[in-house]
């Protein structure tokens, strides 16, 4: 029974492809709201959508959309979903406004209403002035949004976004954010955002579920994931660096890795910058850097999936 | 504040019945060929062989020294066996991109995350397809069978041939059914329409030319069960109560005909889906 809390839940789920394990006994609950779905790729999370809108049968498991049974419902469950797949995908031989109205006619919108409907997600995701041109000729960008049109145009309950702002210039990925931002905070549309991008999801989203090689690693509210566990500090040093990474991790202390060459300490309750200055001491490393930070969902995220 | 706020707004309106999805794929189907002149000149052109019988009738039924070509049971399975070529060409024309576009364009994983189901998608589409099928054949048909009642005067040819109607019927849905599911089978079977065009003429041409040298090698028409047309012109034959042409058992050409179906079917089930699965 799905806790009525939950716009989606998975129990215990296991999705196999071939040999390949793609969801591993997977549990997760989704609340009401913007979820983010968050993972490297290759974690599992289209499978997991893909699982969900029942185009692949799980191998056991059991799972809940909007309180009805996947294996029992789907067609309810689609009447009242929307979803914008990963990939480019559209009706061959449409113009936008016609493929839109057809995704509503499909969904099981009267023909009348359709229309009006796609005339109107089409102005709502900025393709208002273009809605005549064939979809075919559209760019990458402009087919992110009419994917997005033809998952909003039977007004579902729930939304599936695998991936929205990928291939998007970051004026267009701007925009795409704020739309999904605009349709869970203002419109009270529930959502699901699977991305790789951190970002994203923490500009749209407040809750999150974090996966990695078909498992769930970690879910839960954002501002709680990354509520202080401890200290944080960024740090720079010289010396043996390899040999202090050991060090600290021995003394307790996460340490990851960042894009340049300073290094996020994590120093749990209890101890204070004096714990890293003493060990540096004993490894003879100069600290060069130094600064307290916050945590950040990237800190959730490179936790949750053990990265170093 | 704005005066008119065009932004995204909650629908609460009606909604169709689940299942009826099906005729809003076909609708968009026939619109869509419709559209196109280039077909629309293919279904005049098929056409044209009513034409031409409906003259024949016309002529036999009103000027007595032309009663050679008064028309009999025989001269509607020749017309059924006449279309053969139309059918081919309409189902190369509409049937090759049926899946295969839709597949190009990754539009199954649009339809299926819409609430209908993977056979509701598919009998969208063979209806498509059917339609168009039927209009060179069974409609015809009909309207030939129609036409002699209306230029003879009489009912006294049907009233004979009661028959031809359930027999037109019957040999036009068999020949337009086998057509349409061997064509959406191949046709999910590529991404690519001209391929599947070229593989549905190879299919057809191929076994005719198969059948034609194991008969010349044998010297009997009993391997007539190879040949895609071969199979559907034997039953046809008895359809209308005509000697069937080849040695080849009825029962064996039918056999192969649901063989044929059943197999497209299979293929439709596996390609048709969401999601593809290379394992």
């Amino acid at each position: 029974m799905a806790e009525s809390s939950a716009v989606v839940q998975l129990d215990h789920v296991t999705v196999t492809y071939g040999a390949n394990r793609a969801l591993r006994d997977v549990s997760a609950v989704f609340r009401p709201g913007a979820v983010g779905l968050l993972g490297p790729n290759g974690a599992g999370k289209s499978t997991m959508l893909k699982a969900l809108l029942g185009f692949v049968r799980p191998d056991q498991g059991t799972m809940h959309v909007l309180d009805l049974d996947v294996a029992r419902e789907p067609l309810a469950i689609r009447a009242r979903l929307g979803y914008m797949p990963e990939t480019d995908a559209h009706i061959p031989g449409m113009n936008a406004v016609s493929f839109v109205a057809y995704c509503g006619q499909l969904a099981g919108l009267p023909s009348v209403d359709a229309m009006q409907r796609a005339h109107e997600v089409l102005y709502y995701v900025g393709l208002g002035e273009a809605r005549y041109r064939n979809v075919e000729t559209y760019s990458t960008g402009m087919k992110q949004r009419i994917k997005l049109a033809q998952a909003l145009v039977h007004d579902p309950d729930l939304l599936f976004l695998d991936e929205p702002t990928n291939g998007m210039d970051p004026k267009g990925r701007q925009e795409m954010l704020d739309l999904i931002r605009d349709l869970a905070h203002n419109k009270n549309v529930n959502l699901i955002l699977s991305s790789h991008l951190l970002p994203d999801v923490e500009f749209t989203c407040e809750h999150v579920v974090v996966m990695d090689k078909g498992t769930v690693v970690t879910q839960g509210p954002i501002q709680d994931l990354k509520a202080p566990r401890g200290q944080v500090y960024e740090l720079r040093v010289k010396g043996d660096e390899a040999a202090f990474l050991e060090t600290l991790r021995a003394a307790g202390m996460e340490c990851h890795a960042t894009d340049e060459d300073v290094m996020r300490v994590f120093v749990p309750n209890g101890q204070n910058q004096r714990a890293l200055f003493a060990l540096a001491t004993r490894e003879g490393v100069q600290v060069r850097h130094l600064k307290p930070s916050v945590p950040t969902l990237e800190d959730v995220f490179a936790k949750a999936i053990g990265e170093e | 504040m704005p005066i008119h706020d065009q932004s995204y707004r909650r629908y609460g309106g009606h909604r169709e019945a689940l299942g009826r999805a099906w005729t809003v794929i076909a609708w968009a189907g026939i619109r869509s060929m419709i559209g196109k002149r280039k077909f629309l000149a293919l279904l005049i052109f098929a056409w044209i062989p009513f034409i031409v019988r409906a003259v024949q009738i016309y002529i036999a039924a009103n000027f007595p020294q032309a009663s050679i070509l008064a028309p009999t049971a025989e001269t509607f399975r020749q017309f059924i066996e006449q279309q053969g070529v139309f059918v081919f060409f309409v189902t190369i024309y509409v049937g090759a991109g049926l899946i295969a576009n839709d597949r190009r364009a990754n539009a199954l994983q649009i339809y299926l995350s819409k609430p209908l189901m993977r056979v509701e998608y598919i009998a969208g589409k063979l209806a498509v397809l059917m339609a168009f099928l039927l209009l060179v054949t069974w409609v015809p048909g009909i309207l030939l069978l129609l036409l002699q009642v209306l230029f003879a005067g009489s009912f006294s040819f049907l009233r004979a041939n009661l028959f031809l109607f359930p027999a037109l019927t019957l040999a036009s849905f068999l020949q337009v059914i086998v057509a349409s599911f061997t064509m959406l089978a191949l046709s999910s079977l590529s991404n690519s329409s001209r391929y599947v065009a070229i593989l549905y003429a190879g299919a057809v041409f191929f076994t005719e030319a198969m059948f034609g040298a194991l008969t010349a090698i044998t010297g009997s028409t009993a391997v007539s069960w190879v040949s895609f047309s071969a199979n559907l012109a034997q039953v046809v034959d008895v359809i209308f109560r005509l000697k069937p042409r080849y040695d080849t058992p009825v029962p064996v050409s039918l056999l192969v005909i649901v063989a044929l179906i059943a197999l497209s079917i299979s293929v439709l089930e596996r390609r048709v889906r969401g999601v593809e699965v290379v394992t």
